[in-house]
C-alpha cells in the first residue's frame, strides 16, 4: 500500500470531493445555513446544482477513462492489499453508472425545481451513491464490496425518504431501511461464515481455498446467506417484498435510480462474487438460485398484471427482470457473463426511457402515476407514445429492440448450462409480461378518454428519451459493438470461468 | 504471581474506600431527617412537574443524539492508526488527514445548518 | 483457550434472537435494536474466527461494520423521527399507506 495506489482510486476521489462540495456549497453563503421549515421553491439554486452535478459527472467520467489506461493484467493486481481491482469489468460498469446518473440528473431537474426540497443535498446524496457503486464494482474483497454496498444503501434510504413532508415517501424510506438493514446483516453473517471456512475475504483467495474443500455445512450456509442478501439488493423473489412499496412511495426520479443504477450495480457484484469467488460449489448454489430466478420471474410478471399504478407495475416488472439476469449468473459461463453485462445496459436504457415518459406526465409530486393517465397519449404527445412503445418492447424482449439481444444471451446461456426448464419459464413469463406492457400501449392508443395528467416535457426529458430511444434501437439492430464491448469487458472474469470449466 | 498481589491490594483499597464512606461510616455519623422535598427526584433545583413519560422531548435532543452516534463511533478508526503510528508513517498520517477532513465536512455542514444550536 | 465453536454457538443464538425480534416486534426502535443485535452477532463471529486464525482481517472488518452500523443508526433514527412527526407513532404496522 503506497502513494502510487491512490491513482487507481482517482474516479472515486473525484466523485467524493464533488459530493462534499455539493453538500457544503449551499451552506457556505451568508444566511444559507438557515433551515427553512417550508421554504419557497428553490428554482434558481436547483439549476446551479444541476450544472455543478453534471460538471462533476463529466470530470468523473474523464477520470474513469484516464484510469482505464492503467488496466493491466488485473488478476495480479495488488492495489490496496488486493482489495481493489481496476479491471475492464469495473470500467464498463463505472461508465454505465455515470451515464445513468447524468440522465437521472436531467430527469430530476424539473421535478426538483417544482418541489420544496433542496437540490444540492439531493445531488450530493446521488454522488455518494455513485461513489459507493463505483467502489463496489471494483472491489475484489468482501469487505470492500460491503462498504461500497452500504454507502449506496445508506444514500438510497435517505433518497427514498427525500420528500420528508410526504407521508408516502417517509413510509417508503422506513420500509426500505428496516428490510435493507436486515438484509445487510444477513449478508454479513454469510460473509463471516465464508471467512470462517476459507480464512480469507479476498475473492480470488476464497476461490483457491474453496477448490481444496469438500461440501460443508457452514460454507453452504454462508453462501446461501450471502446469496439471500444479494437477492434482496437485486429485488429477487422471495426477497422482493420491499420493492413495490418503496418504488411507489419514493420520489419518481429516485425510483428511476433504484430500478436502474442501483440494480445494475447489484447485478455486477452478484456476478463478480459468484463467478470469481464461489464457482467451485456452483452445483450446490445453482439449483437454489434457479428456484429464486423462477420465482422472481413468475411472481414479478404475474403480480404486475393487476397493478394500476405504473410505479408499482414497473416495480413488479423489475422483479421479473432480476429473475432474467439471474439466469446469466446461474449459468456460470462466458455467455452468461456477457449476458449480464449486455442486459444491464439494455435494461437501464429502456427503463430510463420509461421513467422519462412517466416524469413527463407527472406535474405534481405524485401525479401521472396511474395507467389511466396514459389514456389518449398518442394524440397529445405522439412522439412520446411511440418512444414508450419501443421501450416497452425492449423490456418485453421483442426484436428489433435491444431487449431481445440481452434476453437472447441470457436464455441461450441458461440452456447451455443445462437449465432448459428455466429458459422455458423465462420465455413464458416474457410472453406474460407483454400483457401488462400492452395495457399501457392500449391506454395510449386505443382508449378514447383523455388522461388527467398534463404533458409537461422539457429539454432534459426529451434528451434522455432521445438517447434511450437511439441506444435501444441501435443496439437492437446493430448489436455487434455492444456485444464486442461486453466480451472485452468480461475480460479476466470470463477467462477465469473458462479455465475453471475446462478443469472440470 | 507475586507482582499481581500488588494489584489485588490496590483493588481492595479502591473498593473499600467507597464502601466504607457510603455504606458504613457516613450512616453512623450523619443526621437522618427525611422530608418530602428531600425525597423528591432531583431536577436542577426546580420542583419536578411531571414524570419522564408524560411529555415529549424536543426533537433537538434526537438530532444531537444522531450526530453523537456518528462522530463518536468514527473515532474507532483513530485507535489502530495511533497504535501503529510509526510504521504507517506519512502515508498513514495523510490517510488520517483525509479521514478527518471528511468528518469535518459533515461537522461543518451540521454546524452551518444550525443543527448544533438550541433554538 | 475457549474453543471457537462456543463463540459461534453464542453468535448464532444472538443472531436468531435478533431475527425473531425483527419478525415479532412492532415498535420501530425495538426492531432496529434487534437488527443491531444481528450485526453484533456477526461481529462476534468475525472476532472468534480472527482469533482462531491469528489474523487481523476479521478484526479490521469488525471496525468497519461498527462504523457502518453507527451510520445506519443515524439514518434510521432520522427516518423514524420523520415518521413520528407525521403520525405520532413509530409502530411499523401502522405504516400501511401502500397496499398490494
Amino acid at each position: 500500500m503506497t502513494w502510487g495506489d491512490t491513482i487507481y482510486l482517482l474516479p472515486e476521489i473525484v466523485i467524493s470531493i464533488g459530493a462534499c462540495l455539493l453538500l457544503i456549497a449551499p451552506v457556505m453563503r451568508r444566511g444559507g445555513g438557515v433551515v427553512r421549515a417550508s421554504g419557497a421553491p428553490s428554482g434558481g439554486g436547483a439549476r446551479t446544482a444541476k450544472w455543478t452535478m453534471l460538471a462533476i459527472l463529466v470530470l468523473t467520467a474523464v477520470a474513469v477513462i484516464a484510469s482505464s489506461g492503467l488496466v493491466a493484467d488485473v488478476a495480479q493486481t495488488k492495489t490496496f492489499a488486493s482489495m481493489f481491482a481496476l479491471d475492464s469489468f469495473a470500467i464498463f460498469f463505472k461508465l454505465l453508472f455515470i451515464a445513468t446518473m447524468a440522465m437521472l440528473v436531467l430527469l430530476s431537474d424539473d421535478y426538483l425545481a417544482a418541489s420544496r426540497y433542496s437540490a444540492w443535498e439531493y445531488y450530493s446524496l446521488l454522488s455518494f451513491a455513485l461513489c459507493g457503486m463505483m467502489f463496489m464494482v471494483s472491489g475484489v474483497h468482501l469487505a470492500a464490496i460491503y462498504i461500497g454496498l452500504e454507502l449506496l444503501s445508506l444514500s438510497s434510504y435517505i433518497l427514498a425518504g427525500y420528500f420528508k413532508n410526504e407521508l408516502k415517501s417517509t413510509e417508503a424510506a422506513m420500509k426500505y431501511f428496516v428490510l435493507g438493514t436486515v438484509s445487510s446483516a444477513i449478508l454479513l453473517y454469510g460473509i463471516s461464515l465464508i471467512y470462517g471456512v476459507t480464512g480469507t475475504l479476498n475473492l480470488m483467495r476464497i476461490a483457491d481455498a474453496m477448490s481444496t474443500l469438500v461440501t460443508n455445512d457452514a460454507l453452504m450456509f454462508g453462501i446461501m446467506l450471502l446469496g439471500a442478501g444479494l437477492c434482496f439488493k437485486i429485488a429477487a423473489a422471495p426477497f422482493h417484498v420491499w420493492t413495490p412499496d418503496v418504488y411507489e412511495g419514493a420520489p419518481t426520479p429516485i425510483t428511476a435510480f433504484l430500478s436502474t443504477a442501483s440494480k445494475s450495480a447489484a447485478f455486477a457484484i452478484f456476478a463478480r462474487i459468484f463467478y470469481v469467488g464461489m464457482h467451485h460449489f456452483r452445483l450446490d448454489w445453482q439449483v437454489v438460485l434457479a428456484i429464486i430466478a423462477a420465482l422472481s420471474m413468475i411472481i414479478g410478471n404475474l403480480a404486475a398484471i393487476t397493478q394500476d399504478n405504473i410505479k408499482r407495475m414497473l416495480a413488479y416488472s423489475s422483479i421479473g427482470h432480476a429473475g432474467y439476469v439471474l439466469l446469466g449468473i446461474i449459468s456460470v459461463s462466458e455467455m452468461g457473463l456477457y449476458g449480464v453485462l449486455v442486459y444491464s445496459v439494455v435494461y437501464v436504457f429502456a427503463t430510463l426511457g420509461i421513467w422519462a415518459t412517466v416524469l413527463m406526465l407527472s406535474k405534481h409530486e405524485y401525479a401521472g402515476e396511474q395507467v389511466s393517465d396514459f389514456e389518449g397519449l398518442h394524440r397529445r404527445a405522439p412522439l412520446w407514445a411511440f418512444a414508450m412503445i419501443i421501450f416497452l418492447l425492449s423490456l418485453g424482449g421483442i426484436p428489433p429492440t435491444a431487449g431481445f439481444i440481452g434476453k437472447y444471451f441470457l436464455f441461450y446461456a441458461a440452456v447451455g448450462a443445462g437449465f432448459g426448464w428455466l429458459a422455458i419459464v423465462a420465455v413464458l413469463m416474457s410472453a406474460v409480461s407483454m400483457f401488462f406492457y400492452f395495457r399501457i400501449v392500449m391506454a395510449m392508443y386505443l382508449r378514447d378518454g383523455d388522461g388527467q395528467a398534463e404533458v409537461v416535457s422539457s429539454g432534459g426529458l426529451k434528451l434522455v428519451a432521445a438517447i434511450c430511444l437511439v441506444v435501444t434501437l441501435l443496439f437492437g439492430i446493430l448489436p455487434g459493438p455492444l456485444v464486442e464491448q461486453a466480451k472485452i469487458s468480461g475480460g479476466w472474469v470470463a477467462k477465469r470461468v473458462a479455465a475453471n470449466n475446462a478443469q472440470r | 504471581m507475586a507482582n499481581y498481589s500488588v494489584l489485588l491490594i490496590a483493588a481492595l483499597i479502591v473498593i473499600s474506600v467507597p464502601v466504607l464512606t457510603l455504606f458504613i461510616i457516613t450512616p453512623l455519623i450523619r443526621a437522618s431527617r427525611p422530608g418530602k422535598v428531600k425525597l423528591e427526584p432531583y431536577e436542577c433545583g426546580i420542583a419536578p412537574t411531571s414524570t419522564a413519560f408524560d411529555h415529549r422531548f424536543s426533537v433537538r435532543y434526537f438530532l444531537i443524539a444522531v450526530l453523537f452516534i456518528v462522530f463518536d463511533v468514527e473515532t474507532v478508526f483513530l485507535f489502530p492508526w495511533a497504535i501503529r503510528f510509526k510504521q504507517l508513517g506519512w502515508f498513514g498520517a495523510a490517510e488520517m488527514a483525509v479521514f478527518l477532513a471528511i468528518l469535518l465536512v459533515g461537522y461543518f455542514y451540521a454546524w452551518r445548518r444550525k443543527v448544533l444550536s438550541w433554538v | 483457550m475457549i474453543p471457537t465453536h462456543y463463540f459461534l454457538i453464542l453468535s448464532a443464538i444472538l443472531f436468531t434472537i435478533g431475527v425473531v425480534g425483527v419478525l415479532t416486534r412492532k415498535n420501530g426502535i425495538t426492531i432496529f435494536m434487534s437488527i443491531e443485535l444481528m450485526v453484533n452477532a456477526v461481529n462476534l463471529t468475525f472476532l472468534a474466527y480472527a482469533r482462531q486464525f491469528h489474523q487481523v482481517h476479521g478484526l479490521i472488518f469488525v471496525f468497519f461494520i461498527m462504523a457502518i452500523a453507527a451510520a445506519e443508526a443515524a439514518v434510521g433514527l432520522a427516518i423514524f423521527i420523520t415518521l413520528f412527526h407525521h403520525r405520532d407513532t413509530i409502530d411499523v404496522d401502522e405504516a400501511n399507506l401502500m397496499h398490494w
